[in-house]
């Protein structure tokens, strides 16, 4: 018996998406912080995922967003390339679609504005509050940090606590600490 | 049980689904009904209710697309057509007579009767065996036969 080949299994996955049949497409995604789990909606990038468990970020997708999650490599083609380019050195601002649709409106402002913290720079919690138009609400910012479905391409590394101190990050310190430093934020 | 995603839904039943189609149509022609049997099913995956019976759902619509395929006229080949009432493929009359009966009887009538599955195919989409599979069929047919005489 012959098993199903991997063009075969390609040509499927490519097609389910061409028709525009998926709620949501996946793909792992190899990067010098971890592999990276990355989904995507019809509307844009909807997950990034650190050391993704598949099974639970699967269910967790398909309760989120629809039942037909399929992996399929290329709706995630761009969002691949591009952080392979980010990682190498090559890219600062990511210009990819994303879909905040099932955010909150006060996480939606928030991950809005912190999408316009420039590489290589780095903001306090209360500032970036203060920009959201919410002063003092730095710990609601840090909530929305700590869930952040988009990390890298939504740059929650690149806000800090008030004394200078990085605090925290949901992929782990060490992750925050090397993409700071490959964005020459820290030495 | 909750309809799991439709990536673990693949990934369980495309080898069985594949070997199946290369059974009754030859490689040449398992590929494209590989492929519409997985996208068909995707587009009526939403509509599912339950995750149950799922590996019995995706024989039936393999086998259906398996009988278009055959009735697909051929240069190099002259296939047999299936038995059909009143112009209305046979497994259509099947599936609605066969409404009424409890999931596996009706699985398993649906696909021997209606869709000319051997009984080890069918033990394969039920998830149990050859004599299973006669078993249910049987019941099943069993208890059409009484609703008919009611």
């Amino acid at each position: 018996m012959s098993p199903v080949s991997p063009e075969l299994d390609r040509r499927f996955r490519d097609a389910a998406a061409t028709e525009h049949l998926l709620d949501v497409a996946y793909d792992l995604v190899d990067t010098p912080v971890g592999l990276l789990l990355v989904a995507a909606t019809e509307r844009g990038l909807c997950r990034i995922a650190y050391d993704a468990e598949p099974e639970q970020e699967l269910e967790r997708l398909a309760r989120a967003f629809g039942v037909r999650v399929l992996r399929s490599a290329r709706p995630i083609d761009p969002a691949r390339r591009q952080l392979d380019e980010y990682f190498s050195g090559g890219r600062q601002h990511f210009d990819l679609t994303v879909d905040l649709a099932l955010q909150a409106d006060f996480n939606r402002r928030v991950l809005r504005e912190l999408a316009r913290v420039p590489y290589g720079e780095v903001v306090t919690y209360g500032e970036l509050a203060a920009r959201a138009a919410r002063p003092g609400a730095a710990r609601a910012v840090g909530t929305v940090m700590n869930r952040n479905p988009l990390p890298i391409v939504l740059p929650c590394h690149r806000v800090i606590g008030a004394n200078g101190k990085l605090v925290g990050y949901a992929g782990g310190l060490e992750r925050k600490e090397s993409l700071l430093r490959l964005e020459g934020a820290l030495l | 049980m909750t309809l799991p995603p439709f990536e673990r839904f693949y990934d369980e039943h495309k080898e069985e689904i594949y070997a199946f189609l290369v059974r009754r149509l030859g490689r040449g022609r398992a590929e494209d009904a590989f492929q519409e049997t997985f996208l068909r099913a995707l587009r009526a995956y939403p509509k599912l209710r339950h995750g149950e019976h799922l590996r019995a759902w995706a024989y039936t619509i393999a086998s259906r697309i398996a009988i278009d395929e055959h009735r697909r006229p051929r240069a190099d080949a002259d296939l047999p057509e299936l038995a059909s009432l009143d112009g209305r493929p046979a497994f259509a009359q099947l599936e609605h007579l066969a409404d009424e009966l409890p999931p596996t009887e009706r699985a398993a009538v649906v696909l021997r009767y209606g869709y000319d599955l051997d009984y080890a195919d069918i033990g394969a989409a039920l998830g149990s065996n050859a004599t299973a599979a006669r078993q249910a069929a049987s019941a099943g047919i069993r208890r059409l036969r009484r609703k008919e005489r009611q």
